[in-house]
């Protein structure tokens, strides 16, 4: 793995790059992407794995916040324009959560960009029934607490100080990093919270096949956001992974990495 | 000196176990426990008292404004505003201050102080804030922008004081066509602009840097020094000398013929502090984007603890420093002399009621005030030579301040302290 950054409109763009094969993008949560994550590392067996951050995001060391940019499409933009520098031809773009939204902005402007578009608990679809979990009324724990099934892998991936009680559990890095996503988060998604109306009517505009990913027990995007999705997509498929919270990347990366690459549901 | 009266004006009749079993009283806190036989008791009960406030002498009468928390039943400043503008005479209308980022038209904000200040006959003083975190998350404003939206919205409310419509104005955070309301400010260039708050430098500069007076809202005495300091630097920066007429203290203060019944009764200050209400989560009081990011890490990591308990110091604690003056009126005046001659303020604001404190205790501690407190204090102000800005008839911003009498700024100083806002105690209070 290693760690590359690219001018793009001004910005330093950062990502982890590994692996060989076809290119394959992940754009990540609204609490940012914890680093090369296992997800990562599992389809690096099978593609190039770009694990951008978004403009905005990754803490001090990631990629650089675009003051203008007020709505998740300005991030897609450019996302759209860092793939035309890379030049690395059609890719699969997987986003999760948030990034899943943004990944399906850019599959509305710019389908040419894409071989495929994953999306697992993306948020950008207003549900008709439930409620998309509002990070803006919690704390950035119980927020990401919100997106795992098992409070085990939660801690497993966050809590970087142990259980040393003079500690606060969570590692600088990681508070740091989580309030500078926010911050950025709150930039461009404060209002309407996670989604678009202008999406929808454009996801028919999407030529690419399309993977929509769910976990069964998602607690931050209701499920019947991903029925929206396969049914506003025109060639969409629904895989939903059981025993599983919001974050299938974090929580489930082996299932995950297996529906992506066609190994088994 | 400039005396004024204030309450917070809080919603006390609610079920305070309900707040206390919660464990927060403000956003989520619901309002079924909310009783609007009760708020129009209680609002009447404060305009009573407002009435009496200016009959027996007070400058002014101060009104804020804060949202979905009982601490303050005032959700509109403007509104409270302008019943004081009909049913007073005399009396200034302090507002400390307007929330401006959290409105979404300063346009038609810029409208309202208007009439206000017409229907008072010109006695309307304009404060403006940025307005709590929690402000803006109970009025969806968007926190990232708060300070963008405070400057902008400022700029657009000077301009549309000051300046003839018809014009447009293409900002940021807000644009409009066509600025030209029928509705202009009686007070000419425009109705004084205050700026009140607790602890940030960036406004405090900022007050300064506009010729602004700051009001500080109950800061530990000890630390008002330095809050003046950080003041004073701007102000020389900006090419004037600062005094007191720059300067305003809010303070909590009861007064009753009984010492100690005032005591007890000034024990009711602490119910915004946390004992009964005024509890909320970090997340809420500072949301991502609104607070420094030079403190981002300990914000952090208080946010993503467990929610503590008020951070108030203990009610002996604050009456020995000075924080909350309570007693007699002789006792009073006596403890009120060591704060004006620790923080030399002009703009003097009487907390004087808050929480559970009966109307007609409320309606005795304004009469003392009045008739005893108020005038030892104004001997007291021309003894200190505290001169409050109208008395002294001061520019009402530097922008406005006529330019022969500025004082050249020679260049940055090289030696001043970046600002005393990172002193360790100062820090501490935060």
């Amino acid at each position: 793995m290693q760690t590359v950054t690219t001018t793009v409109a001004g910005l330093g763009m950062r990502e982890f790059t590994g692996g060989s094969g076809d290119p394959l993008v992940m754009l990540h949560h609204s609490f940012g992407n914890p680093g090369w994550m296992p997800i990562h590392e599992a389809l690096a067996d099978h593609y190039s794995v770009h694990a951008l951050d978004l403009p905005g995001y990754g803490g001090p060391e990631g990629s650089e916040q675009p003051d203008w940019a007020r709505h998740p499409r300005d991030l897609a933009l450019i996302v759209g324009q860092w793939l035309r520098t890379k030049d690395f031809g059609p890719v699969e773009l997987v986003g999760s959560g948030f990034g899943g939204w943004v990944a399906a902005e850019l599959a509305t402007m710019a389908p040419e960009l894409l071989k495929r578009l994953v999306l697992v608990g993306a948020a950008g679809l207003l549900p008709e029934q439930g409620r998309i979990y509002d990070q803006f009324l919690v704390s950035h724990s119980n927020y990401v607490q919100a997106a795992f099934s098992s409070q085990d892998v939660y801690e497993a991936i966050f809590h970087s100080n142990g259980d040393d009680p003079d500690e606060h559990p969570l590692g600088d890095d990681t508070l740091v990093m989580w309030d500078m996503n926010r911050e950025m988060t709150t930039r461009v998604g404060w209002k309407p919270y996670m989604y678009n109306r202008r999406l929808r009517p454009l996801l028919g505009g999407v030529t690419v096949p399309s993977l929509v990913v769910w976990g069964d027990s998602d607690a931050v995007v209701p499920l019947e956001c991903a029925h929206a999705y396969v049914e506003a997509l025109p060639d969409a498929r629904l895989e939903i992974v059981p025993d599983c919270g919001h974050a299938v990347d974090l929580e489930a990366p082996e299932s995950l990495a297996a529906i992506i690459t066609g190994g088994s549901s | 000196m400039f005396l004024s009266y204030f309450t917070e004006q809080p919603m006390s009749a609610y079920p305070a176990e309900e707040g206390l079993k919660e464990g927060f009283t403000s956003v989520l806190f619901s309002n079924k426990y909310y009783d609007p036989v009760e708020g129009s008791r209680l609002f009447n009960e404060r305009i009573e008292e407002y009435k009496l406030a200016e009959q027996v002498g007070f400058d002014g009468i101060m009104v804020n404004e804060h949202h979905n928390a009982p601490f303050c039943m005032q959700a509109r400043i403007t509104v409270m505003s302008s019943i004081l503008a009909a049913i007073t005479e005399r009396a200034k209308i302090v507002q400390l201050g307007n929330p401006l980022p959290t409105y979404d038209s300063p346009l038609m904000f810029a409208e309202e102080i208007a009439m206000i200040d017409m229907i008072s006959k010109g006695r309307l003083i304009s404060g403006i804030v940025r307005g709590a975190g929690q402000e803006s998350v109970c009025l969806n404003a968007n926190p990232a922008y708060n300070r963008e939206r405070f400057n902008e919205a400022h700029d657009l409310l000077v301009k549309t004081m000051t300046d003839d419509g018809p014009f447009s104005w293409e900002g940021e955070h807000f644009q409009y066509r066509v600025v030209n309301p029928w509705a202009r400010v009686l007070q000419k260039p425009h109705p004084r602009i205050w700026v009140p708050g607790v602890f940030s430098a960036e406004t405090i500069r900022w007050a300064a840097q506009h010729r602004y007076p700051y009001i500080s809202l109950n800061t530990p005495l000890h630390l008002t020094g330095e809050l003046w300091q950080i003041y004073d630097q701007a102000a020389r920066a900006s090419g004037y000398e600062p005094g007191p007429e720059n300067r305003g203290y809010l303070l909590r203060v009861h007064v009753q013929e009984d010492g100690d019944k005032a005591r007890e009764n000034a024990r009711e200050f602490m119910w915004m502090q946390g004992e009964f209400t005024g509890i909320g989560h970090p997340y809420w009081t500072s949301p991502a984007g609104y607070g420094s990011s030079a403190r981002r890490l300990d914000y952090a990591r208080m946010a993503n603890s467990e929610i503590r308990g008020s951070r108030a110091s203990r009610f002996e604690k604050q009456l020995a420093a000075r924080e909350i003056v309570a007693g007699t009126p002789d006792e009073v005046i006596r403890e009120l002399r060591v704060v004006l001659e620790t923080c030399r303020p002009s703009i003097l604001m009487l907390w004087g009621n808050d929480g559970g404190v009966n109307h007609d205790d409320s309606l005795r501690c304004i009469e003392l005030m009045g008739n005893e407190v108020l005038p030892a204090l104004r001997d007291m102000g021309d003894e200190l030579g505290l001169h409050d800005p109208i008395e002294l008839d001061t520019p009402v911003s530097l922008a406005l301040t006529p330019p022969d009498e500025l004082i050249p700024v020679e260049s940055d100083d090289e030696d001043r302290p970046e600002d005393a806002s990172d002193s360790k105690a100062l820090q501490m209070f935060r």
